[in-house]
């Protein structure tokens, strides 16, 4: 019996050596260095881990962050959901070399996105010259709070379709199928029978998008954005400041954030839904 | 079906609209980095011309970046896979509270920040001289970041119900576990793996949250130099190294995907 609930056959002692290494480095690589930096704040006052609920220039930070990632969240989650049913549904010619293109900015570092809203949207982007030509001067939108939604949109989009591309695909069409022979509009069967079937997905990507643009670094420090994100503020104290305690302290703040948000959505849907 | 699913979209006229903006959305920036990595002059346009100037010039200041950033990619498969695979072992067979909590606190470092981790690292091994300015503390902090990853995608096919009956059936012909594991389970559970060496790999070479806190002006990896040619290059410098960049990624993940549906339909896992 011991034997059998120590797993199959294999001793205890055996499952602990297959362990051991992963485990070993683990603990010395993260396990320490990160409880040392839980550990920092205290060596400044147990102030210093409330900074960023008490000192108005950090909380506007977290606040900017946070609302930046529930908007980009939200409109990831509309947009994405709508071309995964979209791209599930329809049979056309190119549709898998336009999924896997849709899907390609997901191996991109933040820095390219950055870069992208740049061309886009900077002093010599496409929309200000093209503007510029017909008469409308200064379209550049890539610095400010505009382009640094449309970075974060760019990079999240691609997740989306790709979770909701695949989980649409998997929907009864049986269900829509009744519904429609009963009559139902669109916007019902949108409501009662796509809506529900989506739940899951929609939570489990929508906590893991909300998570990733929370600590999204590279992109708002490519676009030097005026509208500060904690990971900039955390960056700017760690090396313009070297103020380490402070910076150890709003890092443990970002990371409970998302870590909470992610343990909620795996509360709600079960584990295996967001293992990304 | 088919008729019920091609006449459901043709009556989706905002469903068409919305992916047509998006692709546009998600297209348009490649196609214009394609653009300006090539032409002689961006503000010109292609008027100006195409040519290979700004190729070479990434080559010549930012070449080293690529071998770099491949060979710690496959380094940390190397490393997910050695430290990785028996560790999923484990998680998909034991049932004690303290492979439960492990598996927890191993998936920690995808949910906090890059930064908090990076940090963490400087703080602890900041002060070890020859480990702070070589590229092996880029690669520990890659391989902390992608291990979860590895261990997920591979204990979820430790655990599949005839995996466990085909353990069972070898241990009682006799095998001995190095023969059970090399020669049974990890066969079995290869498309996985390989599955799991496609993520490392991916996530290895475009990480940059952590690598931007981690590396030296002598340790520097592609989306290193990529924010360093950004904030200090022409537009089309910039341009033609993403250029670089995504010629370097593409085939390796097209590779790999290739790879990975070959052995899909082989398997059938």
């Amino acid at each position: 019996m011991t034997q059998s609930s120590a797993g199959f056959g294999t001793p205890r002692w055996l499952l602990a050596a297959c362990a051991a290494p992963a485990f070993t480095f683990f603990a010395a690589f993260w396990l320490l260095p990160v409880a040392r930096l839980v550990a920092l704040p205290a060596d400044k006052g147990w102030a210093t881990y409330f900074v960023i609920l008490t000192d108005g220039r950090y909380a506007q930070s977290m606040v900017n962050t946070l609302l930046l990632s529930i908007t980009v969240t939200a409109v990831t989650l509309l947009l994405g959901g709508a071309v995964g049913i979209y791209l599930a549904r329809r049979r056309f010619v190119g549709r898998r070399v336009l999924l896997s293109l849709l899907t390609l900015p997901l191996s991109f570092p933040g820095v390219i996105v950055g870069f992208f809203v740049i061309l886009l949207g900077g002093r010599q982007g496409l929309v200000p010259t093209l503007g510029a030509s017909i008469g409308i001067p200064r379209l550049t939108f890539a610095y400010g709070l505009l382009g640094l939604f449309l970075a974060y949109l760019y990079f999240s989009l691609p997740r989306a379709i790709a979770t909701y591309t695949a989980a649409a695909e998997a929907m009864d069409v049986r269900l829509e199928e009744a519904a429609r022979a009963l009559g139902a509009s669109r916007l019902r069967i949108t409501r009662d029978v796509w809506l529900p079937q989506l739940a899951p997905t929609s939570i489990a990507t929508g906590a893991i998008l909300f998570a990733t643009s929370m600590g999204a670094f590279g992109t708002a420090f490519t676009l030097a954005s005026k509208y500060e994100v904690v990971p900039i503020t955390i960056y700017n104290e760690f090396t313009n400041y070297a103020n380490f305690a402070l910076a150890a302290s709003l890092s443990i703040a970002l990371g409970l954030v998302t870590w909470a948000v992610l343990f909620a959505a795996r509360l709600i849907v079960g584990n295996s839904e967001v293992a990304r | 079906m088919t008729s019920l699913r091609s006449t459901a979209a043709a009556r989706a006229p905002l469903l068409f609209a919305v992916t047509l903006v998006v692709s546009v959305f998600m297209l348009a920036p490649m196609a214009l980095s394609l653009m300006a990595g090539l032409v002689k002059n961006y503000s010109a346009g292609l008027k100006s011309g195409l040519t290979t100037r700004w190729l070479a010039q990434v080559w010549e200041v930012y070449g080293d970046t690529v071998g770099a950033s491949l060979l710690i990619g496959l380094g940390c498969v190397g490393a997910t896979l050695l430290l990785g695979v028996p560790c999923a072992y484990m998680l998909a067979r034991s049932r004690s509270r303290a492979a439960r909590v492990f598996e927890e606190v191993l998936t920690l470092p995808v949910a906090v920040p890059g930064l908090a981790t990076a940090l963490a690292l400087i703080l602890v091994y900041g002060q070890m001289a020859s480990f702070r300015q070589s590229f092996g503390f880029i690669l520990v902090g890659h391989i902390v970041f992608t291990l979860p990853f590895m261990v997920r995608i591979v204990a979820a096919a430790f655990q599949r119900e005839e995996l466990v009956a085909l353990e069972e059936a070898a241990r009682t012909l006799g095998a001995g576990f190095r023969q059970r594991f090399l020669g049974v389970l990890v066969p079995a559970v290869f498309p996985a793996i390989v599955a799991g060496c496609l993520m490392v790999f991916t996530l290895s070479i475009g990480e940059f949250n952590l690598t931007w806190m981690l590396h030296t002006p002598l340790t520097r990896t592609l989306p290193v130099g990529l924010a360093d040619s950004y904030a200090s290059m022409r537009i089309e410098v910039g341009s033609a190294y993403t250029l670089i960049f995504l010629a370097v990624i593409l085939p390796v993940l097209w590779a790999l995907q290739w790879l990975a549906a070959a052995l899909q339909n082989r398997y059938g896992v």
